[in-house]
């Protein structure tokens, strides 16, 4: 179909974050149906961390990934099927095993410094038949042209439309068009640019407006917002907003609000929402997959979650250094200890 | 002196380079007599040179057509280039100790496995996260039974050379494997991630081991594994002094999205030596300073055991 924004929907993706990848048979079937239903055209399905996420690290899937990616394969009638893999992480043969599958669409996500780390995968993704997706990761943390050069690595390397990724929910307006903007000058007609948003500090919505007016021709979104975080986008938001800007998702409003209303937001186990902590992540930078292990970890030793992820941005740790939430909460534990001692 | 084995160094790119000094200054058994390499303008054949070596850009063919063979080869190019050299290293006689990801060899980490294979022609370093992790692995599977063993390294982005980033499959797999190997869990994961703050971040591995659910409960059990865990510290310690622990082992019951998994965690870090590679590319370092410690080891017991037969 032929829309001015093809939306991508990652509610059983990004959502995984927030449901501790939890997700069962019946919630993904259910979701994709909708969706599908509502005239959106792509829809990830995958652990939270991407392909292999299944982890001690990320929390382990309560469904084995590959059956929930078939049963979104089987559900979907006109929607195909998108996964996420992390260089370092998910491997190749995770690729392989996700087409077979049914998957079509392949999206590769490095820190955005380090694109050249996704070559091998996009390669590998093309021959496979896969349609492939760059997500350049933590984005604020690249400048403009910085971040322009990274997408032309993996262009160069096969893939077809680069992401700005706000993982941390931190770019404010002209943060996110500046850097979709720089990304379609540098790639012209040699890839399309997307854009994925966080709420952490309220601009998922505002921002994706501003990156399809800069040239950005994928946006993603998550119904009710399930997602990292503050949560991301929400999918039925973006499609009332663009519809009354006169932007086309092909996306029926009130299918989708449906959707959103009915069918995601009673099995939610928490509603994502701007707090203390998820507020933090976007002012101090951090990666919205983080805010349950810091939960976690606060829960633990004793320490405020909020603290945690305030330590985490100044020590500018990545993706998947879920890890180092644990080391921080002990440090703060100890630290917490000896003021008590001495006072 | 007591007679020393001698050796060659097969790559002088900055792993070689660092390994060729770790050599000279450490081992105890082991001469280092050349450095070879296939580009005449290299940095690291002028620097051997300059340092005494016997340096050739003839590669692998210059140093088998010599008269004299070097008792032990160190591999530091690529896996394709291992698994063209390795059978005529052996033809010649000469024990090959790879530090590439072909796997020709047995994995080895010196304090885990390397006294059975201390008479194998060919021995594969593993990977950096393999040598920075098995050993740990290790220390609790000695003490109770690990069904799952999962490691996540984080290295400086700077620390990350053109061959790692162009293949992170192959580390993630080959250290996966080394897990269950080398480490004695019964299977294995690993994760790798590549940080690029400034100043770089020192390498960090965290060790996560399901364990028994009573291993997780403090009491004599929890302590054998504590014990067995700062041991095993200690041994890594003998070659690459700057490996630690960022704080004891992190005991926890089976949570909801655990797999039904107690477990162990494990923070290290691996600070490097500085002597040619900085510190903070402790991953780069522990592979040099483990095939070193290898190199070493096995001139020892080769030296011994010809000795006891004359």
């Amino acid at each position: 179909m032929n829309t001015d924004v093809r939306i991508t929907d990652t509610t059983l993706r990004d959502g995984s974050h927030s449901m501790s990848h939890r997700f069962t048979e019946e919630q993904v079937r259910s979701t994709v149906r909708a969706l599908d239903k509502a005239g959106v055209q792509v829809i990830e399905v995958t652990h939270g961390d991407g392909l292999g996420g299944s982890s001690f690290n990320y929390g382990f899937s309560l469904v084995p990934e590959l059956e929930l990616i078939a049963a979104a394969v089987d559900e979907a009638e006109r929607a195909r099927i998108a996964v996420l893999m992390l260089p370092g992480l998910g491997t190749i043969h995770d690729l392989k095993a996700a087409r077979a599958a049914g998957a079509s669409i392949a999206r590769i996500a490095t820190h955005c410094s380090e694109a050249d780390t996704s070559r091998q995968h996009f390669g590998a993704a093309r021959e496979l038949g896969f349609e492939t997706v760059g997500f350049l990761m933590l984005a604020h943390m690249l400048s403009p042209s910085e971040l322009a050069q990274q997408a032309r690595v993996m262009a160069d390397a096969g893939c077809q439309c680069i992401y700005v990724v706000d993982s941390a929910g931190a770019l404010i307006l002209d943060d996110a068009s500046m850097r979709v903007a720089a990304l379609v000058d540098e790639l012209g007609d040699d890839a399309q640019v997307g854009y994925h948003g966080h709420q952490n500090l309220s601009f998922g919505v505002a921002n994706s407006l501003l990156a399809q007016r800069a040239g950005a021709r994928q946006i993603d979104g998550s119904l009710g917002a399930l997602g990292a975080g503050a949560g991301n986008s929400p999918t039925e938001i973006l499609v009332a907003a663009f519809e009354r800007v006169g932007v086309t998702t092909g996306i029926e409003l009130d299918v989708i609000l449906e959707a959103a209303e009915e069918v995601v937001v009673p099995y939610m186990t928490r509603i994502p929402r701007m707090d203390r902590a998820s507020i933090m992540q976007g002012y101090a930078g951090v990666y919205s997959s983080f805010l349950l292990h810091a939960e976690a970890a606060a829960e633990r030793y004793g320490v405020p979650a909020h603290e945690i992820l305030r330590r985490v941005g100044e020590r500018r740790y990545v993706g998947g250094q879920e890890d180092m939430i644990i080391e921080i909460a002990i440090e703060l534990a100890g630290e917490l200890a000896g003021v008590a001692i001495s006072g | 002196m007591a007679r020393r084995l001698t050796a060659a160094i097969v790559g002088p790119g900055n792993i070689g380079t660092d390994l060729m000094f770790k050599i000279m200054r450490h081992a105890e058994h082991l001469e280092l007599t050349q450095m070879i390499g296939v580009d005449p303008t290299s940095d690291g054949l002028a620097r051997a040179r300059r340092l005494g070596l016997e340096a050739s850009d003839g590669g692998v063919d210059w140093m088998l057509s010599q008269g004299v063979l070097p008792d032990i080869v160190f591999e530091a190019t690529s896996a394709k280039a291992h698994a063209a050299n390795a059978p005529r290293y052996r033809e010649a006689g000469i024990t090959a100790i790879d530090l590439t990801p072909a796997a020709v060899g047995p994995y080895v980490c010196p304090p885990v496995n390397l006294e059975f294979n201390l008479d194998a022609p060919n021995i594969n370093m593993i990977t950096c996260g393999g040598q920075a992790t098995t050993p740990m692995v290790k220390a609790v599977s000695s003490v109770v039974p690990v069904p799952y063993a999962e490691i996540v390294a984080s290295i400086s982005s700077k620390s990350a050379g053109p061959g790692t980033r162009a293949n992170l499959d192959e580390f993630t797999e080959s250290t996966s494997n080394a897990l269950s190997v080398v480490g004695g869990a019964a299977s294995g994961k690993s994760i790798i991630i590549l940080n690029p703050v400034e100043p770089p971040m020192i390498m960090r591995n965290t060790v996560f081991c399901a364990i028994p659910d009573e291993a997780a409960e403090a009491g004599a059990l929890q302590d054998r594994v504590t014990e067995s865990i700062h041991a095993m510290v200690a041994a890594v310690q003998q070659y690459v002094p700057g490996y630690r622990l960022k704080s004891d082992p992190q005991f926890d019951s089976a949570r909801a999205n655990w797999n039904g998994y107690s477990r162990v965690a494990i923070f290290c870090e691996v600070r490097g030596r500085g002597d040619y590679l900085p510190d903070y590319a402790g991953n780069l370092d522990i592979i040099t300073a483990a095939s070193a410690r290898v190199g070493d080891l096995v001139a020892a017991h080769r030296l011994e055991t010809a000795g006891a037969q004359a």
